[in-house]
């Protein structure tokens, strides 16, 4: 029997019917799901590798070690040695292409992250030497007294 | 005509056809899941150990992160960001809390004042005599095996990796929302220039060369590791497994990858 | 700034991502939804359960709740920070997620409403059409209107008494159909809410009915002020033509307008009632049993947001439009006031749910307070400001006036 009932019906199919095909066309076709099932892993395979592919700028002590020796010897004989170059010098990226220089760190609340005094009972901080800097020669860059590479040899 | 060998090849194919729908929407419970994925020993699975009692809240990691994983340095969000607890025995009943913390700038800078920011323009300074205990507690992304986060995108758009890492898609985010207010650990939030949901992932694209994450390679105390769980040979793995580990707020059933050493109750 | 940095300020210890990154307008994503149900459940009254006190009103709520309809995901489309993005909730909708099937609910929930319309007015259309082609001299106006009126009879020209009565037996069914869809539409913004587990206000299996209550009473709420507002408006139009109009005289619409009023307020009390008892109920749960988040909990519902929440939720908009209305001989003025004020305590209560729920941080020992941005000075605090929040509430009147002019909701003889 045909009835004029059934036409929203109708239209609706034809609506649902082209909305399936943009969805064809507009769905990347890596759209899927990895190890973990729908659940877990429903989504564009290929973000995996924009991510992989992201720019690494912390290459790590040993990207200075050939160039910079003397200076690594001299650290790595400190109880600096357990910072990375990168710390203070800032991130290498492609140096000495890009950047050319690095930027260091030579103001005072650099070395106060550690040498603020917080006497912190259950800290590893209260170990670590620390000063009061408002007591302790104000203003003062740290390096025109201590050397950041040898700092257990005392004053400049 | 039905010949004997259509029947049966027909019968085959009726029946390779009714198998195939119950296969496919097999249901995998995370129990069956973990067995599947934890047998394979040739596989990768990223854990996390953060050991509390080396961090001296220096805030290197979270400097190193912020550069690294280009998040805009002065916005005040962060991947990683380091907690400082205070707890003081209140003798003088000066103030009626007795747990104080902060993180100021996620720690951006480190803790180079004694002083705890309480917001709205309030500080208080407790007094050496006072503490009781104080220490550092580091945080990013646990990575969990059952991420709420995950679980309330609504387009697919962050996931779990094969080793476990929850990623999100750039391209595909619409940024509703909805996975910052489902993290129960705070770790999401909107990216300032892409306008994404954004968090860490334990720099993906250093542990997928063999590098170290930013934050394990920038700390100078060792309190920080990352490891394969998959590896029984790893020593962040030996550590989990035989050493007395916590993670946070289980009660959430996120089954969180990052453990620690040295968890206080006090640690939110 | 970062998303939410605007409009957010801490309080002793959060963490450093958080912020009330859900802002006005997902306060009023559940109140236009919550209209958009409940005034469709009002004309189902009829529809359905052929409840005749309510004919009146019935076919007049229909064609507001369609015009609500696309203000709907509005303040969603608003808030997103990928907007051209949303149709990804289609195309790769993950279902674990409460939100993936929202595009789904909502598109069926509108074809169904649209479909019934078409059923109602069907008829109209064909008249229109037919009126129109033979008229000679038309204007570009009324050209347009034919073929406008063409287009939606969808060819079915047979307005015999047998194609009508078809008509009328599928209104009933997709009304039929629609009650439980409308109900799933609101429910189901209640789930999104309920269902996150990081937050310990929003989590409660209570939140869907809750807000299938409060989205009843706020659909009645809206649709008895707007019929209000028209028939006053027609009663001033009657009174200036009087004589131009004799079949519609002032006292005939003033005896209608106040029967509708009052039949409608005793079925606005009765969902009033379930949803106030539901969202107590939650709250002496919440104090009875005292679990962890408790104690933070209690000191924002108690503390921080007791005004808003005892004063102006409870208070002002339950309390006070209940005595109100349930007070006998209700006249127009009473019910003016008694309706915005339960307006004013739905809108309050989503306030409560979705701002409050972020009021205090997920280390239970800090808070966040909301500023809500009213002078927009660039996109974002327009879209998440005052001024977004209202546009999305007068675009439904818009698209009501728009959409009048092709169904016509007053006027037109009852074809059942």
């Amino acid at each position: 029997m045909k009835s004029h009932v059934w036409r929203p019906l109708y239209l609706a199919a034809g609506l649902l019917a082209l909305f399936l095909i943009a969805r064809y066309i507009y769905v990347p076709k890596d759209f899927g799901t990895g190890e973990r099932g729908y659940r877990y892993s429903f989504h564009r395979l290929g973000n995996e590798d924009e991510w992989k592919a992201f720019k690494v700028k912390y290459k790590g002590t040993e990207y200075c070690k050939d160039c910079h020796s003397d200076k690594y010897q001299q650290i790595m004989r400190s109880r600096h040695a357990i910072i990375s170059c990168e710390n203070c010098h800032g991130p290498a990226i492609d140096h000495p292409e890009n950047p050319a220089k690095l930027a260091k760190e030579t103001n005072r609340e650099h070395c106060l992250r550690c040498h603020f005094r917080l006497p912190y009972p259950t800290s590893g901080r209260s170990a670590i030497r620390g000063i009061y800097p408002g007591e302790h020669n104000p203003g003062a860059p740290c390096s025109a007294c201590h050397n950041p590479h040898k700092p257990q040899e005392g004053l400049r | 005509m039905i010949t004997r060998r259509k029947l049966i090849t027909n019968t085959l194919k009726g029946m390779a056809a009714l198998s195939l729908p119950a296969a496919a929407f097999e249901i995998l419970t995370p129990e069956r899941l973990n067995a599947i994925i934890y047998n394979d020993t040739a596989k990768v699975r990223y854990v996390f150990l953060v050991d509390t009692n080396k961090c001296v809240g220096c805030g290197l990691c979270v400097k190193a992160c912020k550069n690294e994983n280009e998040i805009p340095y002065e916005a005040n969000v962060t991947r990683t960001w380091v907690e400082r607890y205070i707890i003081t025995r209140d003798e003088r009943h000066e103030v009626l809390e007795k747990v104080f913390a902060d993180s100021p700038k996620g720690a951006r800078d480190g803790f180079i004042t004694g002083t705890i920011d309480l917001g709205h323009g309030n500080t208080y300074t407790p007094r050496k005599e006072d503490i009781d205990k104080a220490f550092f507690v580091p945080k990013l992304c646990n990575q969990c095996d059952n991420p709420a986060c995950v679980q309330v995108c609504p387009v697919g758009a962050t996931y779990q990796a094969d080793d476990g890492v929850v990623l999100i898609d750039r391209k595909w985010c619409i940024g509703c929302g909805y996975c910052v207010m489902g993290c129960p650990y705070g770790v999401r939030f909107f990216h300032p220039q892409h306008h994404v949901a954004d968090k860490c992932n334990f720099c993906y694209h250093r542990i997928k060369k063999g590098m170290k994450t930013a934050c394990v390679e920038a700390c100078p105390f060792g309190a920080r590791l990352i490891g394969n769980y998959k590896d029984p040979d790893d020593a962040v793995t030996r550590i989990i497994n035989t050493k007395r580990v916590g993670v946070l707020k289980e009660e959430f059933g996120t089954r969180p990858q990052v453990f620690y050493l040295g968890l206080s109750m006090e640690v939110r | 700034m970062v998303h939410g940095e605007v409009w957010t300020i801490k309080e002793l210890f959060t963490y450093p991502n958080e912020y009330i990154y859900w802002s006005i307008q997902i306060v009023m994503y559940p109140f236009m939804t919550g209209l958009v149900a409940g005034a469709f459940v009002l004309s189902s009254l009829y529809h359905v359960f052929g409840i005749k006190q309510l004919k009146d009103i019935a076919r007049f709520s229909l064609v507001f709740s369609f015009a609500l309809l696309p203000c709907a995901p509005l303040p969603l489309l608003l808030h997103l920070q990928q907007p051209l993005r949303n149709m990804h909730v289609m195309m790769t909708p993950h279902f674990t997620s409460a939100i993936a099937a929202f595009g789904i609910v909502f598109v069926t929930y509108g074809a169904i409403v649209a479909a019934e319309l078409w059923f109602l007015y069907r008829k109209h259309f064909v008249e229109t059409a037919l009126a129109l082609k033979n008229k000679a001299n038309k204007t570009a106006y009324e050209t347009g209107m034919y073929h406008l009126n063409n287009l939606l009879t969808l060819g079915a020209h047979d307005i015999s008494e047998l194609a009508l009565h078809r008509d009328e037996k599928a209104i009933k069914i997709m009304a039929g159909i629609g009650i439980p869809v409308a109900c799933f539409l609101h429910g189901y913004a209640g789930f999104i809410f309920g269902s996150v587990k990081a937050n310990a206000l929003w989590m409660t299996p209570l939140m869907p009915v809750i807000f299938i209550m409060s989205a009843v009473v706020s659909g009645i709420a809206l649709c008895m002020i707007t019929y209000i507002i028209t028939m006053e408006g027609r009663k001033f139009l009657a009174k200036r033509k009087a004589a131009a109009c004799p079949g519609e005289s002032c006292a005939d619409i003033e005896s209608v307008e106040l029967n509708v009023i009052q039949m409608t307020a005793k079925y606005l009390l009765g969902f009033l009632v379930a949803a106030i008892t539901l969202e107590l109920l939650d709250l002496i749960f919440r104090g009875y049993t005292a679990v962890k988040s408790w104690d933070m909990l209690r000191r924002v519902i108690y503390g921080k947001d007791f005004y808003n929440i005892f004063v102006v939720q409870y208070g002002l908009g339950n309390l006070v439009p209940f005595i109100l209305l349930l007070i006998p001989g209700l006249t127009i003025r009473r019910a003016v006031v008694g309706t915005l004020l339960v307006l004013l305590g739905v809108f309050m209560m989503r306030w409560n749910v979705v701002i409050g729920g972020q009021a205090f941080s997920l280390t239970f020992a800090g808070f966040m307070h909301y500023h809500l941005p009213i002078i927009p000075h660039d996109m974002e605090t327009f879209r998440e400001g005052l001024f977004g929040a209202l546009f999305i509430v007068t675009s439904p009147y818009v698209l009501f006036f728009i959409l009048n002019k092709i169904m016509p909701v007053f006027g037109m003889k009852e074809s059942h």
